[in-house]
């Protein structure tokens, strides 16, 4: 079956999903970003929020004010148009201490791939990364744009508590996953930055078509820097807003 | 003020009103009421908005002091004994405790999720307009956790009135939890959809405010089990890798990469969320249509819950 997008799926009698693809690539995931940006401008009372992901938009909305059939109609006419604007991301610097108590799969993950740990983190430091969306946890960072030797299947038994700031591998993608959750990815580290901090303002720091890129930092250097995390400062620098 | 004293407390109690919003973009779900329709009702009894802060009670039974004034509560939702001081107190009426007056709340008899609504409100500091507890998140006010013994929540103090009020309770109807296909209904085979409303579903004693977890035939996946993430709303119905449907509630995860195959309607999630672990439901198919009617009902039906309360004298001998 030929599917033609933008399409439109209910979900729900709240919520509809406009789908622009099925796949993970850059391109894909900036309509999506741009779809939202033009929603957000357009200001429709009857909705409640969006949620931004690799391919799609979620779209919660009342459905006391509009229904599906209407709403479905007016965004396929958004979705649809040419020239949707563009938000210009921003690009986060994050230190990531590797390897060691913080990085316990760092080892596997080299042996793995047929490289030693430092060239597992050089590549890793060595890329710029896309953020295609924050799912699932609050700041959990999805990113793209991995070096493809260093790409690592989940584990088959997830563990049941990764560490909160965990930087780790799953399949084709990096990530950094803010607070203790179950995860089978692979950890190759752990940054002090608060993608989510509750009592921090902001509470989130980065946003859906921002860029990250990671750079090592020593064991010794952690302790000031978590504290700092903590206490609610960004740490994460950013480049060239 | 006054305080409400949490004095013994089983587990997945917890602080909730209607939930957050605006910040599922970053991951962080709604949480909320698991059933809407109740914690109205004992909202709408003390005369708070139907959508402010009340405590849900979970399966296990709960106890509390009033501290520094007399506080005025209602209980709404599942069924359970409850007692003020060793007398008698029932569900959908107010009542008045008195300052040092112990309120205990008994193991739900049927349901699970016990609301109580407390005059003048618990006092805290919404986030993303917000008190409702997210354990994992860490947030939630007063206490970004479920309730311990020992918690101070600090309430409002009860009005002088003679009159209590009483809800007259609706009557649920009972019948199939009903759905709206999509949004990856073809993920599975034409014979495991006949199969997902043909079945009868056990709902598994590992489920909790994140979802449900239903046990019953396999479902078959028509072409693996795994999308690329996309976005969750309370009552996604989830096919992961086993097969075995898990209906995603207040605490899912935003965004997941399994299957969604069907959304339990608004109108419906109060009753599913409602069932006891072991407790069996079957599913029926709407047209999204007729399901936004409901939608629509559903929402007339809470804001008019204030035209079903009736005011009460004070029955003596319960003095």
């Amino acid at each position: 079956m030929t599917v033609s997008y933008p399409r439109l799926l209910p979900c729900g009698d709240s919520a509809l999903v406009v789908e622009f693809g099925n796949s993970i690539e850059p391109e894909l995931n900036r309509r999506v970003l741009a779809f939202d940006a033009l929603l957000a401008q357009e200001q429709l009372r009857a909705i409640r929020e969006t949620v931004p992901t690799y391919r799609s938009l979620l779209v919660h909305y009342d459905p006391t004010l509009i229904g599906y059939e209407e709403l479905g109609a007016k965004l396929m006419d958004f979705a649809t148009r040419k020239g949707l604007p563009s938000r210009k991301g921003r690009h986060w610097r994050v230190p990531v201490a590797y390897g060691g108590e913080f990085g316990i799969d760092l080892d596997a993950v080299a042996e793995r791939a047929g490289l030693t740990t430092e060239e597992v983190i050089a590549r890793h430091s060595g890329a710029q990364y896309r953020v295609y969306m924050l799912g699932f946890l609050p700041g959990f960072t999805y990113l793209g744009g991995l070096d493809p030797k260093l790409a690592t299947p989940r584990r088959q038994e997830p563990r049941l508590e990764a560490p909160a700031g965990m930087i780790a591998i799953g399949g084709i993608q990096t990530g950094i996953q803010c607070i203790a959750a179950p995860s089978g990815w692979n950890i190759l580290g752990r940054t002090p930055v608060r993608t989510y901090h509750p009592r921090r303002d902001p509470i989130f720091l980065i946003e859906p078509g921002d860029h990250v890129t990671f750079y090592p930092i020593a064991m010794r250097e952690w302790g000031a820097l978590d504290r700092a995390g903590e206490a609610g400062e960004w740490i994460a620098e950013m480049v060239d807003a | 003020m006054s305080f409400l004293v949490v004095d013994k407390v089983g587990p997945a109690t917890s602080v909730q009103d209607r939930g957050r919003s605006g910040a599922q973009r970053y991951g962080l779900t709604s949480s909320g009421a698991m059933d809407v329709t109740s914690l109205a009702i004992a909202n709408a009894l003390v005369g708070r908005d139907v959508s402010a802060a009340a405590v849900e009670i979970g399966p296990l039974g709960a106890e509390f002091t009033a501290v520094g004034g007399k506080v005025r509560i209602a209980l709404a939702g599942a069924d359970r004994a409850a007692t003020l001081d060793g007398r008698g107190a029932w569900l959908n009426e107010t009542v008045l405790i008195p300052e040092g007056g112990k309120l205990a709340v008994g193991a739900a008899r049927s349901g699970v999720f016990t609301y109580l609504g407390i005059e003048g409100g618990i006092a805290g500091k919404p986030v993303y307009g917000s008190l409702s507890v997210s354990a994992r998140a860490g947030l939630g006010s007063p206490y970004p956790r479920p309730l311990q013994s020992g918690d101070r929540l600090e309430v409002g103090t009860a009005r002088e009135e003679a009159f209590e009020h009483r809800f007259k309770p609706f009557l649920v109807e009972p019948g199939p939890i009903r759905v709206v296909l999509g949004p990856q209904d073809e993920a599975v085979t034409q014979e495991a959809m006949a199969l997902f409303f043909g079945a009868e579903w056990r709902v598994s004693p590992r489920s909790d405010r994140m979802g449900y977890r239903l046990e019953g035939p396999k479902l078959t996946h028509a072409d693996g089990f795994n999308i690329v993430s996309d976005g969750t709303v309370p009552g996604s119905i989830q096919v992961p890798g086993n097969g075995q449907p898990l209906a995603l509630l207040a605490d899912r995860g935003t965004t997941g990469g399994y299957p969604k195959i069907a959304t339990i309607i608004t109108a419906d999630l109060s009753r599913f969320a409602q069932t006891q672990a072991g407790g069996r439901i079957r599913f029926a198919s709407l047209p999204i249509a007729q399901a936004q009617k409901e939608a629509r009902r559903f929402a007339a039906m809470l804001s008019q819950i204030g035209e079903r309360i009736g005011v009460v004298r004070r029955i003596a001998n319960r003095e």
